[in-house]
């Protein structure tokens, strides 16, 4: 036992010790930072106005094309021809030309450039076209488009769940989505990245030759187990200070802009206009409340919602279980093989049920509870994604506690088998080694 | 005769391979116990087995007289033959952590590495990584890491390999320094002088079997080719003359100083005395040795049947495509 711990000792504290962990720990959660921030500042920067001259044969649409971000348009009262001369001069990025016929028929529209579309500019300018064809034709049916106006109604359910202890909880689905294919997907990353780690620790150990040394003070298998238990914390840190420096780093944002999180939710607006039963009143309350709430502070009230205790531990649980399950599989194949090629052989069956589960996930979110996510949740091979994917819609006791129970068994199932390969593994060298041999290590005894 | 480990018919098989057969070996203890055979022998699965790395399919293995169990590894030192460390790794730290994992204390492992490293002058390198190491430098840290825990019993798969000559003598006055300590070792290799120069005992292996066993020297005489050297001067008669009928003359060079160098071989159903009484009337004698056969002879007379000289290409072919396990 105190060997084992000698072994995680220096596994551990080998990989923390190396820059790439450091840098890939600290820089991880601001990098993901930057990665959304940077492209706004780089959209908001280098985009030069695109000007557009507008010959409009008509003279009805002119006076609809208003500037935007991006694109200006000057009306132009001149022939085409000279329009694109003066294109040609430099004046205009584009020229839009609406001919006389252009409501009748649509397609002469033309818009002429010298260099490449600008396509947020033509979108633009079509969607204004469009709105405006349409106002014209409703004009024509003789239908007031204020009528058409008041009648569209934007829906969207709040979706309130009961609770069992008698709380009430609004529901984000979009929500729960994002976040269970975030785990499900971080659990896979974790399990292949750290998982590989573990293989490529044990070639390095064959291929360099120290492990007939290490093997003649310990047993194969604590050698195998302190790798595997010594890489395991090394994820479990860099998880552990990716949600600590994620938290401290939105904490730190939403603090000095509180403008852009503003939010009340939903269930106080009905809790605090119960009182007043005029519907039209309540409905003018929310609307207003409503329009007070950034799309960023709903996020954020989202995320709040979400029971992070749950969320945390069972990532955690569900990424040591299924990074155990299949980090043996890995040390068993570095042991069998002399280089990294041969591992190919191997790993199918390794990525197969990883990357099934991912496929999975889609059809899992569209019925969290149905009898797909069900199974897939509580086999061990793909339950860590999968389960993952399904704790933020909520799952029943039952479900999760079978997963853990099997989960469990698994690995320990996976560490037998993986402990037999590895202690012949490990000493065979120059042999290109099949299924059939493997299969043959493990019914071997002694 | 007190005997450090014991080996009682071992038997081990892998998949197609008999790897040991009926192998009963016992080492004395405070001595050097040369352990020889041609590659693909069964060398390495023996002293795995010695070393607790692999099992036995059958036969009992005992250390100082006791059943060997898992508690002896700590007493147990071993220098693999293909033998390696962790490149990245600093010196100093994986030579400790080498330490921890035979259960020697942290601060003792510390204070007698230093002493160690001060001896075969790798200090500088204490915190430099493996990689940075010439090869000879690594062995060094590598043969450290295999006695700093004062095993009772060292084995040594050809630990000369990699190293230049100065260094190779460092390590052997290393080794018989242990060996007058009181340290049993078990050396394994193909070095047959190097045998001759360092073991009291050896077993040899062949295909899987032991098929010799014993003190060096009694080895040694049981291989007489009954070859003699002689010093003699003053012939009475031709060479052929004065030795006939009782040994034949293989080569002799007549010495500046008159004295004559014979190698001659006694034929059978005469011994040296026979062959002494029988010259002496007529010659002057200056001196007489028994020529025993070298090592690498006796190594290559037991496992191919013939000596050095006889062998054919053929031979020597057979022995050389035995692959390792």
């Amino acid at each position: 036992m105190n060997k084992t711990f000698t072994i995680i000792k220096r596994e551990y504290l080998s990989r923390v010790r190396k820059k790439s962990f450091i840098v890939m720990t600290i820089l991880g959660p601001l990098l993901m930072a930057a990665l959304m921030i940077v492209p706004v500042f780089i959209a908001r920067m280098s985009d030069s106005v695109y000007e557009v001259a507008i010959v409009d044969d008509t003279r009805l649409f002119s006076r609809e094309f208003v500037d935007a971000n991006n694109v200006k348009f000057t009306d132009i009262n001149i022939d085409v021809d000279s329009a694109i001369e003066l294109m040609k001069a430099n004046k205009f990025d584009a020229v839009l030309h609406i001919p006389a016929t252009a409501f009748q028929a649509p397609s002469t529209l033309r818009l002429f450039t010298e260099k490449a579309i600008n396509m947020n500019a033509k979108l633009y300018m079509e969607s204004i076209l469009r709105n405006e064809f349409e106002l014209m034709k409703l004009a024509h049916a003789g239908i007031d488009p204020e009528v058409l106006k008041a009648t569209e109604t934007k829906i969207s359910i709040t979706a309130i769940r009961m609770l069992r202890d008698g709380h009430e909880q609004t529901d984000y689905p979009e929500v729960s989505m994002g976040l269970g294919i975030f785990g499900g997907i971080l659990i896979y990353f974790f399990v292949f990245l750290f998982g590989a780690q573990v293989m490529r620790g044990v070639m390095e150990e064959k291929s360099n030759r120290i492990v007939e040394i290490i093997v003649s003070s310990v047993k194969p298998f604590q050698l195998m187990m302190g790798k595997i238990v010594g890489i395991a914390m090394v994820g479990l840190t860099q998880f552990l200070i990716w949600i600590f420096l994620t938290f401290a780093i939105v904490g730190a944002v939403s603090a000095a802009m509180p403008e852009v999180f503003r939010f009340t939710p939903q269930e106080n607006i009905y809790t605090s206009s119960s009182q007043s039963l005029n519907p039209a009143e309540v409905q003018q309350q929310m609307q207003q409340i409503q329009q007070q709430n950034t799309p960023a502070g709903q996020i954020m009230e989202a995320l709040r919602a979400i029971n992070y205790k749950v969320m945390i531990l069972s990532f955690i649980f569900y990424f040591l279980g299924g990074y155990l399950l299949y980090a043996a599989l890995f040390a068993a194949i570095g042991s069998a093989v002399d280089n990294e090629a041969d591992t190919q052989q191997f790993m199918l069956p390794i990525t197969i049920p990883m990357i099934f589960s991912i496929v999975m996930a889609q059809m899992v979110m569209n019925n969290p509870a149905g009898p797909v996510a069900f199974w897939l949740s509580i086999i061990p091979f793909t339950s860590p994604i999968i389960m993952m994917v399904r704790i933020p819609f909520g799952v029943p006791w039952f479900d999760l506690w079978l997963s853990v129970i099997l989960l469990i068994a698994g690995f320990l199932g996976t560490t037998w088998l993986a402990a037999k390969i590895y202690r012949t593994g490990i000493l065979m060298y120059g042999k290109k080694v099949s299924y059939k041999e493997l299969w043959n290590w493990v019914r071997r005894t002694g | 005769m007190e005997y450090i480990f014991q080996a009682e018919n071992i038997y081990k098989q892998y998949e197609k391979h008999q790897a040991l057969t009926d192998v009963s070996i016992s080492v004395p203890g405070k001595g050097i116990f040369g352990l020889l055979g041609p590659n693909g022998a069964g060398k390495t699965t023996l002293i795995r087995i010695i070393n607790q790395i692999i099992s036995p399919d059958q036969g009992k293995l005992f250390f100082n007289g006791e059943r060997l169990t898992a508690k002896h590894i700590a007493r147990i030192g071993y220098l693999p033959e293909e033998r390696g460390l962790y490149k990245k790794m600093k010196v100093g730290e994986q030579a400790l952590y080498l330490a921890r994992l035979k259960n020697v204390e942290s601060k003792e492992a510390r204070k007698s590495l230093k002493e160690w490293f001060e001896k075969f002058d790798l200090l500088p390198w204490w915190d430099r990584k493996v990689e940075e190491l010439s090869k000879g430098m690594q062995q060094k840290v590598q043969f450290i890491i295999t006695i700093l825990h004062k095993p009772e019993l060292l084995i040594f798969d050809e630990p000369f390999s990699g190293f230049d000559p100065i260094n190779v003598n460092l390590l052997k006055s290393e080794i018989l320094k242990l060996r007058d300590q009181g340290t049993s070792i078990i050396f394994s290799t193909h070095n047959m002088s190097s045998v001759e120069e360092l073991c009291d005992h050896i077993a040899l292996i062949n295909k899987s079997e032991k098929i010799l066993d014993g003190k060096l020297d009694e080895i040694k005489k049981a291989h007489s080719n009954r070859i003699f050297t002689l010093e003699i001067g003053d012939l009475k008669k031709p060479m052929e003359e004065i030795l006939s009928p009782v040994a034949k003359v293989l080569r002799y060079e007549n010495g500046k100083d008159g004295i004559v160098r014979a190698k001659v071989r006694i034929d059978e159903g005469y011994n040296a005395n026979d062959l002494i009484k029988h010259i002496l009337p007529s010659v002057h004698f200056h001196g007489f040795q028994e020529e025993l056969p070298s090592m690498n002879d006796i190594f290559i007379k037991t496992v191919t049947g013939k000596y050095p000289q006889e062998l054919k290409k053929e031979d020597l072919k057979l022995h050389m495509d035995i692959d390792t396990q």
